[in-house]
């Protein structure tokens, strides 16, 4: 939600990386504040999970030119694991699979890590397991699925509410959701979803990243950003992305190219 | 040249043995009498022998190092922290000699069950002993197991009566607490028909000198026997760990095993289970964990002499630093073995650039109906499991800690006792740690 007057959490401006020396983003300009829900939406190949990596902090893109700052500091001075404890938190498209590490050791680890970085008490085993109970209420979790190997064996939708389920507990000022509507039945889609804004306020933003309307039916974006070609290429509000679903990618492109000559 | 300094090494070694005393039983005697023989001719391994190809125990061939003949004054606190909570009945050995004081003999679970050292028993239960004792682990072509029956004077002896099931695991627990030591440790388990039983056999040490360490452990499981092995070896950071355990399985019987390797400079394990009658199957586990210079070396050999055997093994090693790792798994699948079902698994985690790994599976197979699958491989932490935890807040060093762990955990799950469990859990947590 667009709350006028609140303050800026993060500044893009003209981003430009590259994967194995290939240039994917080529200058995105973009700007997030406090309480709203921005949607990227586009092809595949367009950028935008691309996009998403490079804010996380993987090692595998390189940054060669543009800005970053996240809440007035800037974002490539900081490690992955930094961006993490800052409040920067990223839903991956395909969570990995670490069998042998108990998904609820691995949640109390990352939670207590976020917590000793904001000076908060840290919670023992017994503890956390009530309060990781609760939070898993609300995305209708399963608490076996506490004594399984982190996503091991998990469903793309069991997949895809973890993720969620750690969002809930690190509580982030900016959360990336990539894709996080991919794979999922329209049940689960309801789930996540209703998880996603019962954690969104004013004192949050939310970044969707996405392919289809769907998801935007159930989280309501207060901005949409077609990419193109690693660009924003058009911007709009909620409308925008209906109009994509009924005429498709290209006639964004198209009206562009029509404006860009007019 | 080598011939001179390994024949002077091997006289300086067995001088210590003619201090033993001697037995009223012959065949004892005359076991050790063989295995003196055979020591005396057998030659110190170099690389240049086949087994022995990946492991260079030169260094070990400068230390002439004597067994202790002083007992120690290792105390119950010194010690009680290697103790298990599971374990009741509890064998210490301390430099190789037995401690009484510290030890909890059989038991409170059957007026039959033996769990004693061997030099206090012979007599007794010299006919139980007899087919068993040395002579499933053959030292005619093992200089190391020659040696260490060639000192053949006490030993732990475990025998389970036929249909006893023994709840508590039995815990043999070998201390060094001497510098520039040589212990010889000997371990006598005779599983009667239908019995079961979990025997921890456990290296530490209160020094972090070094020392030498020689052992053999002989398993003979009876018919329907089921018999859980865990083995850890937790010597000090310069000692030479060199160890052969043979393990005989009757009809029907079962075999578990799990050996844990974290100490020694150099360490060799060489595990020979025999499936000697039909429907038997066994289960053989390892893991090393090393890194600085150290070397750990695992052989095993897994031979179905019968038909309708299964043996399952997964063998992982962690290598940090410039240690390296040997790992050779020979199934032997004999003529009429048919319905063999074999599968082996080598998976191994190379932590640094200067980490060495050297895997070998042998399948030597003379029987047409049987199934063996084998497989082998050498990785490093994967980089988008470590963003992945580095992007939930984990420092580099966490999350390369809790791979390493998790890497391990799939052997050290396979132990059956909690405690020991947690404590290895916590052990590899602590040394990925240090890294």
């Amino acid at each position: 939600m667009i709350y006028p007057g609140s303050k800026v959490l993060l500044e893009v401006r003209d981003l430009r990386a590259t994967v194995n020396g290939v240039e994917i983003l080529k200058g995105i300009d973009l700007t997030v504040r406090s309480g709203e829900v921005h949607a990227i939406m586009g092809t595949n190949g367009s950028g935008k999970s691309t996009f998403a990596k490079v804010l996380a902090g993987h090692s595998a893109y390189r940054v060669t030119g543009g800005s970053v700052t996240f809440e007035g500091q800037n974002l490539f001075d900081l490690k992955p694991e930094e961006r993490a404890r800052a409040g920067v938190f990223l839903a991956f498209q395909y969570p990995i699979e670490i069998p042998g590490v108990a998904n609820s050791h691995f949640l109390r680890l990352a939670y207590n890590t976020v917590q000793a970085q904001r000076g908060k008490d840290e919670l023992d085993p017994l503890e956390f397991e009530d309060f990781v109970r609760e939070k898993m209420k609300l995305l209708e979790m399963n608490p076996d699925f506490l004594d399984r190997g982190v996503n091991e064996g998990f469903s793309g939708g069991e997949k895809k509410r973890n993720e969620i389920l750690q969002m809930a507990l690190l509580e982030p000022r900016l959360a990336i959701l990539d894709e996080t509507d991919s794979g999922l039945d329209i049940d689960a889609l309801r789930i996540v979803t209703h998880g996603v804004n019962k954690l969104a306020s004013k004192d949050n933003a939310i970044i969707l990243v996405t392919h289809y309307q769907r998801m935007l039916n159930y989280i309501v974006p207060d901005f949409v950003h077609v990419m193109q070609s690693g660009r924003i290429i058009k911007t709009g509000g909620k409308e925008l992305a209906l109009d994509l679903e009924e005429h498709g990618y290209d006639w964004v492109g198209v009206a562009r190219h029509a404006t860009a000559g007019a | 040249m080598l011939m001179v300094s390994d024949n002077s090494y091997l006289e300086s070694l067995l001088q210590g043995q003619p201090q033993l005393p001697r037995s009223p039983l012959a065949w004892f005697n005359q076991l050790r009498a063989n295995a003196v023989d055979r020591a005396g001719m057998l030659k110190v391994p170099t690389t240049r022998d086949e087994e022995w190809r990946f492991t260079d125990i030169s260094p070990l061939a400068k230390l002439s190092f004597q067994p202790v003949h002083t007992i120690s004054s290792v105390q119950k606190e010194d010690v009680e922290h290697f103790y298990l909570k599971e374990a009741s009945i509890r064998l210490v050995f301390v430099d190789g000699m037995y401690m009484p004081q510290l030890s909890t003999q059989s038991s409170e679970s059957g007026a039959d069950l033996i769990v004693t050292n061997l030099s206090g028993s012979l007599a007794t239960h010299a006919k139980a002993i007899e087919p068993h004792l040395g002579r499933h682990a053959g030292f005619q072509d093992n200089l190391f197991a020659a040696l260490n029956t060639a000192f053949l004077h006490d030993a732990a002896l475990i025998i389970v009566p036929r249909n006893t099931v023994v709840r508590p695991p039995v815990h043999l627990l070998f201390i060094a607490t001497q510098a520039e030591s040589t212990s010889h440790p000997r371990c006598l388990l005779i599983a009667g028909a239908g019995s079961a039983v979990t025997l921890v056999e456990d290296y530490v040490t209160l020094q972090e000198g070094p020392y030498i360490t020689n052992a053999v452990t002989e398993i003979a499981i009876g018919d329907n026997a089921q018999v859980h092995h865990t083995r850890l070896q937790r010597d000090s950071g310069q000692a030479f760990h060199v160890a052969n355990c043979a393990v005989s399985l009757a009809r029907s019987s079962h075999y578990r095993s799990v050996s844990v390797a974290f100490g020694a400079r150099i360490s060799r394990y060489d595990l020979n289970a025999v499936l000697a009658s039909e429907g038997a199957e066994c289960s053989v586990d390892g893991l090393a964990l090393i890194s600085g210079r150290q070397l750990a070396d695992t052989h095993t050999s897994i031979d179905h002499a019968t038909p309708d055997g299964i043996s399952r093994q997964l063998h992982k090693c962690i290598i940090d630093g410039a240690a390296h790792g040997v790992f050779n798994g020979k199934i032997i699948v004999r003529p009429g073995a048919q319905r063999t079902d074999s599968s082996q698994s080598s998976r191994n985690l190379l932590l640094s650039g200067r980490a060495r790994i050297d895997t070998k599976p042998q399948l030597e197979i003379f029987a047409d109906d049987v199934k063996c699958a084998h497989g082998a491989t050498v990785g490093q932490l994967d980089n988008e499991e470590l963003f992945y935890l580095k992007s939930r807040g984990l420092s580099e060093v966490a999350a390369r800690n809790l791979l390493t762990y998790a890497f391990g955990a799939e052997i050290i799950d396979r132990i059956p006792i909690d405690s020991l469990k947690h404590r290895l859990e916590r052990t590899v947590l602590e040394q990925t740690r240090k890294n």
